[in-house]
């Protein structure tokens, strides 16, 4: 076996994961493509293991520690894309640039959970609406029936 | 380390076989970046990593192929599945899958590949090593995980607890931070609640 074969596979293979992480605006697209980079990384320590015979086996164990972090890292971006998804309605990245908190909430409004994922400027601006009365709400619901199961 | 390499033009039957599971797996990539549906774009990743995984088995790395059949195909592919359906993603074709900067990624992309694969071409175009099964089978990567690597093995499982603990924390809703000054309405729900009790 060549190892040109499967290094010019991976080469590809990562290339069209910078695409994909370039060109998306699916949040969890771009983690699709995440994942097709980290695949690409695992056939070069596949294909290097076998080339050097290693005795210890690097690339390959090497190869089982990333697909292991790999879905850890799936896991908790997942678990971002859904906090994302529940304070502002759209898992959308072009529109997710508001980088700090804006000016503390007057009151707490309701009304931005009817309207999904409004424009740029309603994002901005429903987000700590949203966060603070559209999830505790939710909290509130359950808070009380857990604690009412416990004591 | 280095054979004398043969020649490429006959290829041999593994280096065949190879180039096919590449191709699938190339060509479900290109897919899963372009397509227009979400879904689609999660079963052609099963898709690339099955091809990927029958490479491994190719390139002599039978464990490495299983456990990525079992978590890949099996976990990170239903975990995204999972998270397009939490996201209320649309079923359909939705033409905004795609940012405006497609044709930036793409010359991106190809000046990436293009430099990838010219310099490894003109590195490795002596590597050779001829298959020598059982290299990785679970017997001797067992071995040499519990042996040589056990140290980073429990490190990666202590990671993994953080993961899980970070995951949970960040996906339930009842559990907060400390309250911003001037925002009392969630500091004074739960303790009026448990008073009540």
């Amino acid at each position: 076996m060549h190892i040109v074969y499967p290094a010019v596979v991976s080469a590809l293979l990562f290339s069209i994961g910078v695409y994909g992480v370039l060109a998306r605006r699916n949040t969890i697209l771009v983690l699709m493509s995440v994942e097709l980079m980290l695949n690409a990384v695992n056939i070069n320590l596949v294909a290097f293991d076998m080339w050097f015979r290693d005795q210890l086996h690097s690339g390959q164990v090497l190869t089982l520690f990333i697909i292991v972090i790999a879905a850890a890292e799936v896991g908790l971006g997942l678990a971002i894309v859904l906090a994302l998804f529940r304070n502002r309605q759209t898992v959308d990245i072009d529109r997710l640039r508001a980088l700090s908190e804006s000016s503390p909430p007057e009151e707490p409004v309701r009304a931005q959970q009817a309207a999904p994922a409004g424009d740029d400027q309603d994002g901005l601006t429903g987000q700590p609406g949203n966060g603070s009365s559209g999830r505790p709400a939710g909290g509130q619901t359950t808070g009380p029936a857990r604690r009412g199961g416990t004591t | 380390m280095t054979e004398a390499a043969p020649p490429f033009l006959p290829p041999s039957m593994q280096e065949i076989v190879f180039l096919l599971l590449s191709v699938v797996a190339i060509g479900s990539a290109l897919l899963v970046v372009t397509t227009k549906q979400l879904v689609h774009a999660a079963l052609w990743l099963v898709l690339c990593f099955g091809a990927l995984a029958g490479g491994y088995l190719v390139l002599t790395a039978e464990f490495v192929a299983w456990v990525q059949v079992l978590i890949y195909v099996g976990a990170v592919v239903v975990l995204m599945l999972f998270g397009i359906m939490l996201t209320r993603a649309p079923i359909g074709r939705s033409a905004d899958l795609d940012s405006g900067n497609r044709v930036v990624a793409a010359i991106v992309a190809l000046a990436t590949a293009a430099v990838l694969v010219t310099v490894v071409i003109d590195g490795f175009h002596l590597a050779y090593a001829p298959p020598r099964p059982g290299d990785g089978a679970a017997q001797e990567l067992g071995a040499s995980i519990f042996g040589t690597w056990v140290l980073p093995f429990e490190a990666l499982s202590v990671l993994l607890l953080a993961a899980l603990i970070g995951a949970i924390v960040l996906s339930r809703t009842d559990i907060r931070g400390a309250p911003p000054t001037g925002e009392a309405s969630t500091a004074v729900g739960s303790p009026e609640s448990n008073g009540g009790k």
